[in-house]
């Protein structure tokens, strides 16, 4: 089973940048350089330290801004979904933020809180936040009724209920949201390299596009998203880890 | 009717043999908004015996169940549990309940220590103690499996182990076998015979089929919806000594069965 699931990532992979090589030579677009050209500016900016300077760079907006929003976003989810009034206060909120064009709200946030790490930090936690926050209140408004009801009655006090029945029911979802949350905060991290001030992997591609250096502008992008998606696997095994029953199923299937 | 004269004979007798009383409800109404769940209830449940609430759906059986166990608050009257008024959960009282009720992320150890861990028991000894249990319900070998590995009956043993463990004097059971199949059923109903009879504890017992209640039960409270009422109560007397294989073939069991059949019918759609 595992093979098998190996075999087709591979194969997949081999698909995708079989597809993204022959594009680049029909080509689809003097812009888009082939797999290969791509995967050798990649190596350049690796060896000569550019990659790991811009990453340096990018990454601190991105880790401050995703563990603001994981913390605070779990935090203020809980609580909305325990009470219906925060639910009434907060919920809004998020639904704005998740709605609103941020691209377009930037200048706003500039004018307010400059070109500094601050507007990076809020970029990412404006994307990020909102869905977990949405998604761990959604979570917990739906623990089912009679596993709390089985905690009253074995005598748990409300932060054990809290603590020990409503967030690992809730981790499935919660953890779902974390997924979509820091994905998010990708794209948040380098809109604000792009929109605010170019730093970073940001930095790469505005300079790249600019001098026509498109392997390189490619090679930037590509290497963001493998990030992503290391991440998130890493964030999947944490989670199998934590709460192993809850992948499995549920009791009451 | 000889409804309330039926009524009237039983209270009589419950007076005149004069079991010590364990747990009380007396007066209870709850009014969910305008529905009224119950009217001035009163019942008692003798102590170490197994009474079974029985009726149709809706004559709130289990509102009864929660407002004993401390779930839910009454209206008005009270529940008295060894003398001590109820106000609310408390460690002389232990729920099994009909869905389990079982933590899914967490093994049968787990679960089965739950109420042990609630109460702040160390570890190493509470699994202790859950291992006991899971082994007198017939679960050893599992205590590392989830739930979701385990059939509906091996749920319910963990459910119950879960309930034993934390050693109550009451067991408030709210039809806990309806979600297992046919023959887990009977041998639960068989088992459960035994526990009664080892665990000297009081068990209250809600259960929607007639055969089950008269099979396992000391003292059978019959409720009546709208208003919600104890119409009857019947105490089998004759078969409870003569094992478990033979109850079923019973004369008064077949006869009780009938008789509360005939009380319940016209209250069935």
């Amino acid at each position: 089973m595992m093979n098998r699931s190996l075999t087709l990532k591979i194969l997949s992979a081999v698909i995708l940048f079989g597809a993204w090589e022959i594009a680049g030579h029909i080509p689809v677009s003097f812009a888009f350089p082939t797999f290969l050209e791509s995967m050798g500016a990649l190596m350049r900016m690796m060896g000569d330290g550019t990659m790991l300077d811009a990453y340096a760079e990018t990454l601190r907006p991105l880790a401050v801004g995703i563990a603001i929003s994981a913390f605070l976003g779990i935090a203020l989810g809980i609580w909305v979904g325990l009470s219906r009034f925060f639910d009434w206060l907060f919920s809004p909120i998020f639904i704005v933020m998740q709605a609103a064009p941020l691209a377009a709200l930037i200048p706003l946030l500039v004018l307010a809180y400059g070109i500094g790490l601050t507007s990076k930090v809020l970029v990412v936690c404006i994307m990020a936040m909102p869905v977990i926050v949405l998604n761990t209140a959604g979570a917990v408004r739906n623990t089912p009724d009679s596993i709390k009801e089985m905690g009253r009655s074995y005598l748990a006090t409300d932060l054990d209920i809290i603590l020990k029945i409503i967030i690992p029911a809730a981790s499935p979802v919660i953890f779902a949201g974390l997924r979509l949350g820091i994905s998010a905060g990708f794209i948040g991290a380098i809109l604000a390299e792009l929109k605010i001030t170019p730093t970073g992997v940001g930095d790469i591609i505005t300079y790249s596009r600019s001098i026509a250096d498109y392997p390189s502008m490619y090679a930037a992008i590509f290497s963001i998203i493998l990030l992503a998606v290391l991440f998130l696997n890493l964030l999947e095994r944490i989670e199998a880890v934590l709460f192993k029953g809850n992948q499995l199923g549920y009791a009451s299937d | 009717m000889p409804q309330t004269s039926a009524a009237e004979t039983a209270t009589g007798a419950t007076e005149d043999t004069a079991f010590e009383i364990a747990v009380s409800t007396r007066n209870i109404s709850k009014n969910f908004g305008e529905v009224e769940a119950l009217n001035d209830l009163s019942l008692e449940f003798p102590l170490g015996q197994l009474t079974s609430l029985l009726g149709p759906s809706g004559c709130g059986k289990t509102t009864l169940l929660k407002i004993i166990a401390g779930l839910l608050e009454p209206t008005s009257g009270e529940v008295e549990v060894n003398g001590q008024k109820v106000t609310g959960p408390g460690p002389d009282r232990a729920f099994v309940f009909q869905d389990f009720a079982l933590l899914p992320w967490a093994s049968v150890i787990r679960n089965v220590a739950f109420g042990l861990e609630l109460r702040g028991v160390a570890r190493s000894e509470r699994e202790a103690v859950a291992e006991d249990y899971i082994r007198q319900v017939g679960l050893s070998g599992f205590e590392n499996a989830y739930p979701h590995e385990l059939s509906g009956g091996m749920r319910q043993r963990v459910g119950l182990a879960r309930a034993l463990a934390v050693d109550a004097e009451v067991l408030l059971m709210d039809e806990p076998f309806s979600a297992v199949d046919e023959q887990t059923r009977r041998k639960f109903q068989e088992d459960l015979l035994g526990l009664v009879q080892d665990q000297k504890k009081t068990f209250i017992f809600v259960t929607h089929s007639i055969e089950e209640a008269v099979y396992v039960s000391d003292q059978v409270a019959i409720l009546l919806p709208r208003p919600s009422r104890v119409s009857e109560i019947i105490r089998p007397s004759s078969f409870r000594g003569k094992g478990v294989d033979n109850i079923r073939r019973d004369p008064e069991y077949l006869d009780i069965v009938d008789e509360i059949w005939t009380s319940l019918r016209r209250y069935v759609e």
